[in-house]
C-alpha cells in the first residue's frame, strides 16, 4: 500500500470510559459520598471504527452526550483513549508529539484560545512564534485568511469588544495560521446569526478547496453539514450508527418518502389510505408517506387511478429526521 | 530557524504579550503590590523588641533585612496554582495543550510579566518609605545587588517549581489550591518573612534550614541587605531544591496529563 493511500485519520475500536463518582441527594448521601464513595463507569465512546482520507470534509453528528466531543478530544490528543488504536496524520495523538501538533488544530465554538483583553493580533503573534512561522509568511497568511474571512480592523480591537461572529472568525484565523492538515471543528457556528454562519461555511469550503485540508466538523446546525459535507458519521450513545453519504443516512433514518399530489378532481381521504399513510388532505391536494420499496408501483397506481395535475416525490427534510432521532435519544436518556 | 533563535522568539513574544496583558490589570497588580507589606509590618513589630541583638545585628541591619525581605517577596510571588486550577477545571488548558509548547512556559512568562508590571509600583512604595524614614533604605554594593537579584530569581524559580508540583494535584482534585493555602504557613514562619532565622531557637532553626523555605526569603534578603550569609550554601540550597523539584514536576505533569479530562471543552 502506498503512503498516499493511508487514511489521514484512522480509528479502530476506539473507546473511552470515564469513571464517575456518584452522589445521592441529601445529608445521608453527602456522608456516604464522603466516607464510601461509589463510582460507575460511563462508556462515552464504544469501540468505534472509521477512516478519513486526506482532503475529505466529514460531518460528525449526534445528539448531546453521544460521544462526539469525547471523540474529537481523543483525535486531537487532549485525552487518552481507554482502548483501541488511533492514528492522525501518521501519529498517535495522545503522545502529543510536536510534529503531530503542527499538523492539527481543534476549534471549539464554546472555548477560545484568543487572549480576551488583547487584540487578536497578539494571539496571532504568539501562535506564529510557537509554530515557528517566519514573520513574512505570517503576514502573508494573515492577509489571505483575513480576506477570506472578511476581517480587517477587528484584528486590532480587544477580543472582548468583538461580536460573537467576529470572535469566531478571528479564532479560525488564529487556529489556521500554521496551515494544519487536519481540522477538528467542534460547533464552529455555535450561537452565530444566519449571515455569520454562512460566512464561516463559505470560508471552510474555500479553505478545504485551496489547501486540501481534511475537516471533521460537528454541528447542531444541519445547514453546516448539508452545505459542507458529503459524508457523515453519526454517533449515537457512543456507538457509530452511520458512516457514509448524507443521502444514505436520510434513507436509513426515513424508510418512507413523501408523495405530494395535486388532483384535477377532489377525492375523499379514505381512497388514499390504501396507497400509504395520509399526512395531509385538502380538496385537491394530498400528501402521503410511502415505503421506499413500494414507491414505483404506488406512484404508477396513483397516476393510473386519478387525474393528476402535479406529482412530487421527496425525502423528509434532514433537519426533521435528525430532530426526531435526537428527541428519541433524549427521551431514552430521561 | 535554529532552535535557539526559535526559543528566543517564543520567549520574547510570550513576555511582550503577557506584559501587555498584565498592563490591562495594572490597578489589580498595584493592589497586589500593596498587599505584600507583611515584612514592613513585621519590622514595626520587631524593631523595638530586642530582636536585632538576638540575631547579632544592629537596629539598622534589622531594618534593612525586613525592607530586603519586602523586595524579595514582591518579586518572588507565585500564583500559578490559582489560575492552573481554574484552567484545568474549566478546560481552558486545552487550547494550550494543542500547541507545540509546554503550557507551563506560558504561566512562567505570565509571572515574569507580572513582576515587570510591579516594578513601578514597588519603586513608588520604596520612595514612600524613604520619605517616611530615610534610614530604612540603603545603597547595596554592586556585588550584593547582583548576587541579591540572582538569589531573588532563584527564590522565585524555587517557589514556582514548588507550586508547579502542588498544581499538578489539580489533575486529581478540583480543589488543589487548598494545599497551597496549607503551604503558606510553613512558608511564612520558616522562610524568615515573619522573623529573621537567627532569632529562632537553635532546634527550630535547624529544622527550618532543612526545608526549602529559608532559600525563598532569608537567603536573598540577607544578600541584598549586606548581612552576613553563607553565599555558597545559599545558592547550593537553591540549586539542590530546584534540581529535586524539576524531575518531580515533570513526572507529575506526565502522569497528571493522562488523567486530564478536558472538562468543559
Amino acid at each position: 500500500m502506498s503512503a498516499q493511500s493511508t487514511p489521514i485519520v484512522l480509528a479502530q475500536g476506539l473507546s473511552k470510559t470515564y469513571r464517575i463518582a456518584e452522589k445521592q441527594p441529601g445529608l445521608k448521601g453527602t456522608f456516604r459520598h464522603l466516607l464510601r464513595r461509589r463510582y460507575r463507569d460511563l462508556e462515552a465512546v464504544k469501540g468505534i471504527h472509521f477512516a478519513i482520507e486526506e482532503g475529505e470534509m466529514v460531518g460528525f453528528l449526534g445528539p448531546n452526550g453521544a460521544g462526539k466531543t469525547t471523540t474529537l478530544k481523543m483525535l486531537s490528543g487532549l485525552i487518552h483513549p481507554s482502548s483501541g488504536e488511533l492514528l492522525v496524520a501518521g501519529a498517535k495523538p495522545q503522545r502529543r508529539q510536536a510534529r503531530f501538533l503542527q499538523d492539527i488544530t481543534l476549534v471549539m465554538g464554546n472555548k477560545q484560545q484568543l487572549i480576551w483583553d488583547l487584540p487578536p493580533w497578539d494571539s496571532i503573534r504568539v501562535n506564529a512564534a510557537v509554530y515557528g512561522i517566519p514573520e513574512g509568511v505570517m503576514q502573508r497568511r494573515v492577509r489571505e485568511l483575513a480576506d477570506l474571512l472578511e476581517l480587517g480592523e477587528e484584528l486590532h480591537r480587544p477580543v472582548r469588544k468583538l461580536s460573537l461572529g467576529q470572535r469566531m472568525k478571528a479564532e479560525l484565523l488564529t487556529s489556521l495560521l500554521h496551515e494544519p492538515r487536519v481540522l477538528f471543528l467542534d460547533e464552529p457556528t455555535l450561537g452565530l446569526d444566519v449571515t455569520a454562519q454562512g460566512r464561516v461555511r463559505d470560508f471552510l469550503a474555500t479553505y478545504n478547496r485551496r489547501t486540501g485540508a481534511t475537516i471533521l466538523l460537528t454541528s447542531h446546525y444541519m445547514g453546516d453539514i448539508t452545505a459542507l459535507c458529503e459524508r457523515v458519521l453519526l454517533i449515537h450513545e457512543g456507538a457509530l450508527f452511520h458512516d457514509g453519504p448524507l443521502g444514505e443516512l436520510t434513507s436509513r433514518l426515513a424508510p418512507h418518502r413523501q408523495v405530494r399530489l395535486e388532483l384535477q378532481q377532489p377525492q375523499p381521504r379514505q381512497v388514499f389510505e390504501a396507497f400509504g399513510t395520509v399526512e395531509s388532505h385538502q380538496e385537491h391536494q394530498v400528501q402521503l408517506l410511502v415505503p421506499r420499496e413500494q414507491l414505483t408501483e404506488t406512484v404508477a397506481a396513483l397516476l393510473g387511478r386519478f387525474d393528476v395535475l402535479d406529482l412530487e416525490v421527496s425525502d423528509p427534510p434532514i433537519e426533521e429526521l435528525m430532530r426526531s432521532l435526537f428527541q428519541q435519544a433524549g427521551e431514552n436518556e430521561a | 530557524m535554529t532552535s535557539a533563535r526559535a526559543a528566543i522568539r517564543i520567549a520574547r513574544t510570550l513576555l511582550s504579550t503577557q506584559y501587555a496583558y498584565m498592563l490591562e490589570y495594572r490597578a489589580e497588580i498595584a493592589l497586589w503590590a500593596l498587599s505584600g507589606v507583611l515584612p514592613l509590618i513585621m519590622l514595626g513589630v520587631w524593631q523595638n523588641s530586642g530582636a536585632a541583638s538576638q540575631a547579632g545585628w544592629n537596629p539598622g541591619q534589622l531594618r534593612h533585612y525586613f525592607v530586603a525581605a519586602f523586595l524579595v517577596r514582591q518579586f518572588s510571588v507565585v500564583w500559578l496554582i490559582h489560575v492552573f486550577e481554574e484552567d484545568v477545571v474549566s478546560g481552558k488548558l486545552s487550547p494550550f495543550l494543542l500547541q507545540p509548547l509546554q503550557p507551563l512556559w506560558r504561566y512562567f512568562a505570565a509571572h515574569l510579566a507580572e513582576q515587570a508590571t510591579r516594578i513601578p509600583f514597588v519603586a513608588l512604595m520604596l520612595l514612600a518609605l524613604a520619605w517616611v524614614n530615610p534610614a530604612l533604605l540603603w545603597v547595596p554594593t554592586p556585588e550584593n545587588l547582583a548576587l541579591g537579584i540572582a538569589a531573588i530569581w532563584g527564590a522565585f524559580l524555587l517557589r514556582f517549581l514548588l507550586q508547579t508540583l502542588s498544581s499538578m494535584l489539580c489533575f486529581w482534585s478540583e480543589r488543589a489550591a487548598a494545599l497551597d493555602r496549607l503551604l503558606v504557613i510553613p512558608y511564612l514562619f520558616l522562610s524568615g518573612l515573619v522573623a529573621p532565622l537567627d532569632t529562632f531557637p537553635p532546634a527550630i532553626k535547624t529544622v527550618a534550614l532543612a526545608t526549602p523555605f529559608p532559600a525563598m526569603v532569608d537567603f536573598p534578603a540577607r544578600l541584598l541587605a549586606g548581612l552576613p550569609v553563607d553565599i555558597g550554601a545559599g545558592f547550593l540550597s537553591l540549586m539542590l531544591w530546584c534540581g529535586l523539584l524539576s524531575p518531580l514536576c515533570w513526572l507529575s505533569w506526565r502522569r497528571g496529563l493522562r488523567r486530564y479530562g478536558a472538562m468543559g471543552a
